[in-house]
């Protein structure tokens, strides 16, 4: 088994979880909870194909996929935040929505082909041994747009003025609405942006890590992974960035454990009964619940809780939290 | 919700009771299938062709409408299933999984307990079903109640890992042939059909409509008497408006939450058992197109009230079976997704009601 290869790819497969996780973050920590990621991956997904398939151009794909996410997106922001609606099931919603519409819109797409995001390797970067290789050669842009997201996104949580109105409407938007941040204002911005990165977060799949339309089994769960990781992470970039990374090796890892016929020395059961492949194929939905687990009880120790204001609705003059 | 100024007659009540889950859904549905028109429309597709397609579908002839009952019925018991546990505040969205439970237990029951008798067959394979559909709803409502873990995820992990698990007996021990499939099943293990009474009555033959929706009217029934009707559907109820106060008055929450979704999972785990033994009568692949799922919109659009649950789920059966006719392909989740974003928009701007309020009534308030 080639360990290198499988950190490499791993880091790569592992961005789209990343990046979109990310932006659930975001959006998540305003208090809005959008269950919706799947559907607006998919969405973000088939526009990037369709676009860069149409027009040639891959770079016209990743703007209409980051568009096509966002715009998405309002929809669950106009239910929630105006019309109050329960959050979880608007964000289900949008996930029949979104892969509705991504079935119907790329409809005949499956099988083309399409320009991808170009890869390239780091110069110096690339010669630091183990992390070199492994890290900074022969990924897609977006891998490297996806290590300046995460330092970027916490500092900007944790360190600016927009940020600390970001975590106070999440937190206690009452408290925040007599400080004259515009609630819904924020709350909206953030559901956009959490939807721009789904989109750019399925493109990053359809055009850059494993290129092409497969209707919805292009996107095939992840953003439902996303949305658990961010739960896993406590809301922290760099958390998300260690999960992210460490689902996409843990991915790769068990696909590569189909390949070889001796394991550590045994007659390995995965090549010989090709049925127990399923079994490893079970490992990313298995991982993600004892993730979950994970998080919600480490979290309980820790006292690190979900943002405070979380899926409640805000009226204004109503009691709040 | 809304308050009525003065006391309405009875029969004002009773439009009102029946007018509202009736009329909002069929609003949102029209509504839902402009949009999809519109849509359609932008993508080059021609909307009119589908639609009349979806209608003879789904109503053309006394086919068709047994084809909607038989797409129907896996609907009513996930509606049934996501409407009760959701009475509690819980979302099993899980509903998918279990009914590959359910259908991978029927399939065990009937390879490895088989019977000739065909009530003993059904019925044992029916108890198998319930209890493996319970059992995958025990894992969610062990972990929520446990670590507090966000149900909605977990049930939808539950569902690749259902899914996969199916994968592993059909394409590999229970395998026929080389096919991703098991044997044919014994008639003793078919649920009975409208066209197995076709000598008797030649109208039916051809029908492939099957008993169990006699199951989900059943379900239906008994789903109403607990949640209505009984003390633990008052705790349910509670539990789901104000958890809070239900703690306060001694309700254990952790077990409930176990309980009800094993029973939510049971239901589900039933639709597993009708599809394979009213349907297609063997253990397969893609035994649910996303039943479970539409579980959830029916349970929605039904405002989780498990009468109007068959009405919603004979709606969405002949939009499901329609919707199978018709390309581009994804135009049933296009609607179902519309759909459900109208009903809980509606929810809301249902609460803006126009009313006559006279000056006393409101300086009583």
């Amino acid at each position: 088994m080639n360990w290198i290869e499988i950190f490499r790819s791993g880091i790569s497969t592992g961005t789209v979880l990343l990046i979109a996780a990310i932006g659930e973050t975001l959006t998540e920590r305003s208090g809005i909870q959008n269950l919706g990621v799947e559907g607006m991956m998919l969405v973000g997904a088939m526009a990037g194909f369709k676009v860069a398939y149409q027009s040639g151009n891959v770079w016209l794909g990743l703007l209409a996929a980051i568009a096509a996410g966002g715009l998405l997106s309002l929809a669950h922001a106009l239910v929630t935040i105006h019309f109050q609606a329960d959050q979880t099931v608007s964000g289900l919603s949008l996930t029949f929505l979104g892969t509705g519409l991504a079935l119907v819109l790329g409809d005949g797409l499956t099988g083309m082909t399409a320009p991808v995001i170009p890869s390239f390797t780091i110069p110096l970067l690339s010669q630091v041994p183990y992390l070199g290789p492994v890290a900074f050669a022969n990924h897609n842009l977006l891998v490297y747009v996806g290590y300046l997201l995460v330092p970027l996104s916490w500092y900007y949580i944790n360190k600016t003025r927009p940020g600390l109105h970001l975590r106070a409407v999440g937190e206690n938007p009452a408290a925040a609405d007599t400080l004259g941040v515009n609630i819904y204002r924020t709350r909206y911005l953030y559901t956009f942006i959490g939807g721009c990165f789904a989109g750019l977060a399925g493109a990053a799949i359809s055009v850059a890590i494993a290129p092409g339309w497969y209707s919805n089994l292009t996107v095939n769960g992840q953003g439902w992974i996303a949305v658990a990781l961010v739960i896993f992470a406590h809301w922290n970039p760099w958390r998300v960035a260690l999960g992210g990374y460490l689902f996409g090796v843990l991915r790769r890892f068990t696909l590569d454990l189909q390949g070889p016929r001796l394991l550590f020395g045994l007659a390995n059961p995965f090549f010989f009964n090709t049925n127990l492949v399923f079994f490893l194929q079970m490992a990313p939905y298995i991982l993600t619940i004892i993730a979950l687990i994970w998080g919600s009880s480490a979290a309980r120790k820790k006292r690190i809780g979900s943002p405070a204001a979380l899926g409640v609705p805000y009226q204004r003059g109503e009691r709040g939290l | 919700m809304a308050n009525t100024s003065g006391t309405p007659t009875r029969s004002e009540r009773l439009l009102r009771a029946l007018g509202r889950p009736l009329v909002i859904p069929a609003l949102a549905l029209v509504t839902a299938l402009l949009a999809g028109a519109v849509i359609m429309l932008l993508s080059g597709d021609n909307p009119l062709a589908a639609y009349r397609g979806l209608l003879e579908g789904a109503l053309g002839g006394a086919l068709a409408v047994s084809r909607t009952l038989r797409s129907a019925t896996p609907l009513l018991l996930t509606g049934l299933s996501v409407a009760f546990a959701f009475k509690a505040g819980l979302f099993n969205i899980g509903a998918e999984g279990q009914i590959y439970l359910g259908a991978l237990a029927t399939a065990a029951v009937v390879r490895y307990f088989p019977s000739g008798n065909q009530a003993v067959m059904l019925l044992t394979m029916t108890a198998g079903a319930a209890l493996a559909g319970g059992a995958w709803g025990y894992a969610a409502g062990f972990m929520k109640s446990r670590w507090n873990v966000n149900e909605v995820i977990t049930t939808l992990m539950l569902n690749y890992i259902a899914v996969l698990w199916n994968n592993y007996w059909i394409f590999g021990k229970w395998s026929e042939a080389g096919f991703q499939m098991t044997k044919t099943f014994p008639h003793s293990a078919w649920l009975p059909r409208l066209a197995d009474y076709a000598k008797e009555i030649p109208a039916f033959s051809g029908m492939t409509a099957h008993a169990g929706i006699l199951f989900g009217l059943i379900a239906a029934v008994i789903v109403y008497l607990i949640i209505y009707r009984s003390k633990w559907g008052y705790k349910i109820t509670l539990i789901g408006d104000n958890p809070k106060a239900a703690r306060y008055a001694g309700i254990n929450i952790a077990a409930n939450t176990i309980l009800i979704f094993m029973v939510s999972g049971a239901l589900a785990g039933l639709a597993g058992m009708t599809e394979v033994s009213g349907v297609v009568h063997r253990l397969q692949e893609r035994i649910s197109t996303s039943y479970g799922f539409s579980g959830v919109i029916v349970a929605w659009l039904a405002k989780l009230n498990p009468f109007a649950v068959i009405l919603v789920s004979i709606l969405f059966g002949a939009l499901l079976v329609a919707s199978r006719e018709i390309q581009p392909s994804g135009i049933s989740f296009l609607i179902q997704g519309i759909t459900l974003f109208l009903i809980i928009s509606s929810d809301v701007l249902l609460k803006y009601e126009i009313k006559w309020v006279r000056p006393a009534q409101e300086t009583a308030q």
